[in-house]
């Protein structure tokens, strides 16, 4: 790895914290808040690519875990990662390596459509699929009840998607940094 | 400014080790939810009670870092309780807030610096393919540019409430990246040109 994935690591986690000050849109009709940390997950992973993506989110965890107030509304400290919603967090490294790997594969056509697709897949299939049976197990409760809790924050996060994946094909297009993954 | 979030003070849990306080942590949270039942619950509150008070941590303290999750766990109270019964429903709240709170004494008795110079003591002792030095630059960009990003932030915000894009998310998150990118190249170019690696 050279000195500038480091740099490029180092400033996607700035921004990732700097998107937790980002007002909270609420969305009229369900009035679920949406942050926009969690779209700032999708981009590290399909700006970045997988390595520098996951990593960026690994190093921003580890600054919260050190006691900086980076998640949105001003959380940090090690109680994050300790409440119901920790399996969420953790699902951030996995998603945004597994969104950044989709898009390098797919790097030479990459188009809204699919970066739509992989946002998707990473930043909601498998965040859920961490998040879900976490909270299940710490909250006590049955798999179904802790979907249920969860799925008023599936329109959100589609709309994220949405929005991430058209700004990671305009940045593509604008100042790309990946470089396609051979088969 | 990028502040953390330690309350002042000088007592024995201000000045323990930064990894004695971790590992006491981990023991803390290991146990609740291995000797499932009120009495791990009321022996790990009191434990924690006791370090808030030998802190001099006062109740606005735990109230503050209770209170980000207090929406989840009375869902979670409320749930349970239909579900099963009050001492069961209090006992699952009851570990989450033994934990939460147990997590708050450490942040707020420990200085993001003594970590941070945790991590470069742990650094020193670690084996020849951790890359040492890359890590502790990744890990002091990130603190020097978060305040500048979130400058960027506003100064795009601002750019483009003048053209009234400013309820589009998708305009303030393009500039805001782009500039981003092109900062982190002239970084690194900046850093290859004082020969760093």
């Amino acid at each position: 790895m050279e000195t500038r994935d480091v740099v490029f690591i180092a400033l996607f986690a700035a921004i990732i914290a700097a998107l937790g000050v980002f007002p909270p849109v609420t969305v009229p009709v369900i009035a679920v808040p949406i942050t926009a940390q969690s779209l700032g997950i999708m981009l590290a992973g399909g700006i970045l690519g997988a390595m520098r993506g996951g990593l960026s989110v690994v190093l921003l965890l580890v600054l919260v875990a050190l006691g900086l107030p980076l998640l949105a509304g001003g959380r940090g400290g090690f109680g994050v990662f300790l409440g119901p919603t920790g399996g969420y967090i953790v699902g951030w490294v996995v998603g945004a390596v597994v969104i950044g790997y989709l898009t390098e594969r797919f790097w030479t056509r990459l188009n809204f459509i699919l970066a739509f697709a992989f946002c998707v897949v990473g930043g909601i299939l498998l965040m859920y699929g961490l998040g879900v049976p976490w909270s299940a197990y710490v909250a006590e409760v049955t798999l179904a009840t802790a979907l249920g809790g969860s799925l008023a924050f599936v329109p959100g996060d589609l709309i994220k998607c949405l929005i991430a994946a058209a700004a990671i094909v305009i940045v593509k297009k604008s100042y790309p940094i990946i470089t396609p993954r051979s088969r | 400014m990028l502040t953390d979030l330690y309350v002042f003070g000088d007592s024995a849990v201000h000045r323990a080790r930064p990894v004695v306080k971790i590992a006491g942590l981990v023991v803390l949270c290991t146990s609740v939810f291995v000797f499932e039942g009120w009495p791990s619950v009321l022996v790990g509150g009191a434990l924690v009670a006791a370090g808030f008070a030998l802190a001099g941590l006062r109740l606005r303290h735990a109230v503050a870092s209770i209170r980000p999750a207090f929406w989840i766990l009375a869902a979670i109270f409320a749930v349970q309780l239909v579900l099963t019964d009050l001492l069961f429903a209090g006992f699952v709240v009851g570990r989450f807030a033994v934990m939460i709170l147990g997590a708050a004494l450490v942040t707020l008795t420990t200085k993001t610096s003594e970590f941070v110079d945790g991590i470069h003591a742990a650094l020193k002792h670690a084996p020849g393919w951790v890359p040492k030095e890359q890590i502790a630059l990744a890990i002091s960009l990130c603190l020097r540019f978060i305040p500048l990003v979130r400058t960027m932030l506003v100064e795009v915000r601002q750019a483009q409430q003048a053209r009234g894009l400013d309820r589009n998310v998708l305009a303030l998150l393009v500039p805001l990246v782009v500039r981003t990118l092109k900062t982190a190249d002239e970084v690194s170019q900046a850093l290859y040109a004082r020969s760093f690696d």
